[in-house]
């Protein structure tokens, strides 16, 4: 392999990675919010009990967050040295107000870590607020610099390319900005709530139906709920946005190869480039049309409008699309009958074959992220910076790429296994605490 | 001072707060390795009593170091990141496994097998200083070229003076540990007479190493020799001098004038090296104003600093206060 797929495995192997503890980062202290708030007003230590269980969990999430982010942070410049020399500059404003975003995290997770018994429960409770407003305002910056790569702005070159001026607030608030913020914010509390109901869905299954799991079910349903729904909105709003502004990208979501009015929507399938056409899919015509601008007659741009080296694989790019989308739809749907029969029949349903359903959402809701992220990424190339950089020219020139590439997948497999393992120990402990 | 010195001033002075606090981390890390004789477990809770709360907000002075220095000088970073492409991930390595290890073992204590991550703590804690080090003697030293391509795998970073300068940043990191364990433990005698003996074997060793790599640089990196003996030479001359005392009031127990001392020394060794190299930042090719970014771009840097230390200061005192303002229960 090459530096540029062995820098580009690399990178997206620690972001695929980081992500998951991310968004964890994101969601979980506004659950703690919520659960400790509520033992405050009702003075119900089973309220109590629930914050105490995920703040430990949190206590090992946020440290793995936090050293995978820093491989983040080191990898822009020792694997992309080409890119960062060129948008250090233009993007550092979002990543340094991160930074900060992450000190205010880390001071507040660690009085409420380390403060139960130094803080009065008041003080205590509200230091979750600022770790709840710092995660997703961390998340919101650094999809910031995300979005400037599919939407360079807010700079100027000279004739011979170089950089003169850069105008920080402009590059950050660049187009992309608009759609893709919020789409990851709700993102992240889907995958919290998805995940959080999913441990309690296990519980249940083993037979602990006690006040405690029922709580834990349904603190992450009703976060998850109202979130699915958000990002089906947000999510529609970028497709609509990336028809405008990347009309290539899209084309490979869809798998659309001729450029075409009353285009169809392709479920599945696969796209051949040989064939120019999606092969096995369930087809709807005028769908893409009437999605893409409201119009059943919009014409819509087909991959054959660019020449091949300026077209991403839309192989990749149209299964994650449609994994992402096919499986938001089921979560949402599954949200939607979980609360029907929560109203319907005044409780908790407990049926084991919704449990199970639930015990699936969870990672069902992560691989819907990951699936995200690869449209985002994969739709993007050849480009580093859309239009501007090709990935193929920033990729560093230094050796043993593979080698360190191993180790980093070594070190990756350690901490995925060694976190899940003492999760789930602690899970079986609060099993046993509320049986 | 222009906009581009205002930016390496503020990256200097968050490479020293790093230096201090996370250092003191790392050398934790080493104390822990090195845990011995019938109070070997007392030890290691001392050294996880005061990481515990702090060692994460102390890590994130080095994610705003790389950020920062993106932000302000992206050409120097990009050349850095180039040259000193095995260092810098060999010391990540270290930097993730300590961290993961350190929470795996605190917040897994009830799970059986945890402690295995101990031994992981330890060792990665000696691996990020060591090369954080030899990554930094490079630059001073001249080795990294604007647009030199690293040749092999081991090739122009991996010299005498870098290697040994790796091992005086590792002792440093052990001697400002052991110091501030002093204070820490200051309430158990036998305990802090432990962290006594460590401070002053740290300190004798990190005299010694910092006297061999001046000898060694005299030959064998002459620029290194000229930054501490040129510009430098004040703060060197301090630097020396404020080092006798500081083993001084270690041997003599006065652990709050100690850990002074220790800080103040890691303080003057770290800015006698850009006093030094002043108007470079990775000599003999890059300079401060050479390398920076738009104006735009610093002003904005200065900012969000600005705008974040107003909030970050008082969160960060509540968090010692709360932390360190009285001793750590036992
Ligand atoms: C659980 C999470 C989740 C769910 C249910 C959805 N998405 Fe999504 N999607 C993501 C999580 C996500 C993400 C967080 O992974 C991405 C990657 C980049 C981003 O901003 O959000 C993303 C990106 C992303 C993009 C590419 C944006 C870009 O490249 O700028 C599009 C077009 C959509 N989504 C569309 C949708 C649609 C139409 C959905 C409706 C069912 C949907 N998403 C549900
Ligand atoms: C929000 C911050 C993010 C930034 C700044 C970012 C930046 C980058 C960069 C610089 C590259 C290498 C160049 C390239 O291949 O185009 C890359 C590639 C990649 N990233 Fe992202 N990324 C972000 C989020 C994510 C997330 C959360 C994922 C999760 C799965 C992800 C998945 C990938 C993948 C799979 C690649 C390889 C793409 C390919 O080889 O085609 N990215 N990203
Ligand atoms: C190129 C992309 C990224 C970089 C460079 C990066 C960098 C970092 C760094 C350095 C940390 C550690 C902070 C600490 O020590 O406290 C971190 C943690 C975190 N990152 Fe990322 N990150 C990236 C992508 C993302 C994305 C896409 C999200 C979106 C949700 C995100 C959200 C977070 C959060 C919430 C934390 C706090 C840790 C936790 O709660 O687990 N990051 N990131």
């Amino acid at each position: 392999m090459n530096n540029v797929t062995l820098a580009r495995a690399t990178m997206g192997t620690s972001l695929g990675f980081h992500i998951v503890f991310a968004v964890l980062g994101v969601g979980l202290p506004l659950l703690m919010f919520v659960a400790e708030g509520l033992w405050l007003w009702r003075r119900d230590p089973g309220w109590l009990e629930l914050a105490r269980r995920w703040s430990k969990a949190f206590g090992i999430l946020f440290a793995v967050g936090a050293v995978s982010g820093t491989a983040l942070s080191f990898e822009l410049g020792l694997l992309w040295p080409g890119f960062m020399a060129f948008s250090g500059s233009i993007i550092g404003l979002p990543f340094s107000a991160e930074g900060f975003a992450f000190f205010l995290e880390a001071v507040f997770l660690a009085l409420y870590l380390y403060g139960w018994d130094r803080l009065s429960p008041v003080a205590h409770w509200l230091t979750s607020i600022p770790i709840a407003v710092s995660g997703a305002a961390s998340s919101l910056f650094v999809v910031m610099a995300n979005a400037w790569m599919n939407s360079p702005a807010g700079f100027h070159l000279d004739a011979a390319g170089k950089l003169v001026s850069v105008d920080p607030l402009a590059a950050a608030l660049n187009p992309s900005t608009a759609t893709e913020d919020p789409h990851m914010l709700v993102s992240a509390y889907v995958v919290t709530g998805f995940l959080v109901a999913a441990v309690y869905a296990a519980g249940m299954l083993r037979g602990r139906t006690d006040l405690h799991h029922r709580r834990g079910l349904a603190l992450g349903m009703a976060m998850a709920a109202p979130a699915i729904a958000l990002a089906g909105i947000t999510g529609d709003s970028s497709a609509r946005f990336i028809y405008q502004a990347q009309p290539v990208k899209f084309a490979a979501m869809e798998g659309l190869y001729q450029t075409q009015r009353g285009a169809p929507i392709h479920l599945g399938g696969i796209p051949s480039d040989s064939q120019h056409r999606v092969l096995f899919a369930i087809e709807i015509p005028y769908g893409l049309s009437l999605l893409a601008a409201f119009d059943p007659n919009a014409q819509v741009q087909g991959l054959d409008s660019y020449p091949p080296d300026l077209r991403p694989n839309p192989v990749v790019v149209h299964l994650s699309f449609d994994t992402m989308a096919g499986l938001g739809t089921l979560l949402g749907l599954l949200a939607l009958g979980f609360w029907i029969l929560v109203v319907r029949g005044r409780r908790l349903p407990l049926q084991r074959r919704l449990l199970w359903a639930l015990v699936v959402a969870g990672p069902a809701a992560a691989v819907t992220m990951e699936a995200g992220w690869f449209v985002t990424e994969f739709g993007r190339q050849p480009w580093i910076v859309y239009g501007l950089i090709r990935t193929s020219q920033a990729a560093t020139s230094a050796p043993a790429l593979g080698a360190t590439f191993g180790v980093f997948l070594a070190i990756y497999a350690l901490l995925a296994l060694t976190s899940a393992r003492l999760l789930l120990r602690l899970a079986r402990g609060a099993r046993q605490a509320g049986a | 001072m222009t906009l581009a010195a205002a930016n390496a001033a503020l990256l200097w002075a968050a490479l020293t707060t790093y230096a201090v606090l996370a250092g003191a981390d790392f050398g934790g890390g080493v104390w822990d390795l090195l845990a011995s004789g019938p109070r070997a477990a007392q030890q290691r809770r001392a050294v996880a009593e005061a990481m515990g709360p702090v060692w994460e907000a102390n890590h994130v002075w080095l994610i705003f170091l790389v950020v920062g220095f993106f932000t302000a000088f992206p050409p120097a970073f990009a050349v850095l990141a180039l040259a000193l492409y095995l260092p810098l991930t060999l010391a990540l390595v270290g930097i993730i496994l300590r961290g993961a290890a350190f929470a795996f073992r605190a917040h897994g204590a009830e799970a059986e097998g945890a402690s295995r991550w101990g031994l992981v703590f330890g060792s990665a804690s000696l691996l990020a200083p060591f090369f954080l080090g030899a990554a930094a003697a490079d630059v001073a030293a001249g080795h990294v070229h604007a647009n030199g391509r690293p040749a092999g795998v081991f090739e122009g970073w991996a010299t005498p003076e870098a290697l040994l300068i790796g091992l005086l940043a590792v002792s440093l990191c052990a001697y400002l540990a052991a110091t501030y364990l002093l204070v820490e433990t200051a309430d158990r005698p036998d305990l802090q007479a432990d962290f006594r003996r460590r401070a002053l074997g740290a300190g004798a060793l990190a005299g010694v190493l910092a006297i061999a790599t001046l000898a060694l640089a005299r030959s064998q990196a002459p620029r290194l020799f000229e930054t501490l003996t040129g510009n430098g030479l004040p703060l060197l001359v301090l630097a020396i001098l404020n080092g006798g005392v500081a083993l001084w009031t270690v041997w003599r127990t006065r652990p709050r004038v100690a850990r002074a001392a220790v800080i103040a020394q890691v303080v003057l060794v770290i800015w006698a090296w850009p006093l030094g190299q002043w108007p470079y930042l990775v000599p003999p090719d890059l300079t401060v104003a050479g390398s920076a970014a738009p104006s735009q771009a610093l002003q904005a840097m200065l900012v969000v600093t600005g705008v974040g230390m107003a909030l970050l200061a008082p969160s960060l005192w509540y968090l010692f206060h709360v932390f360190k303002g009285r001793l750590p229960q036992a």
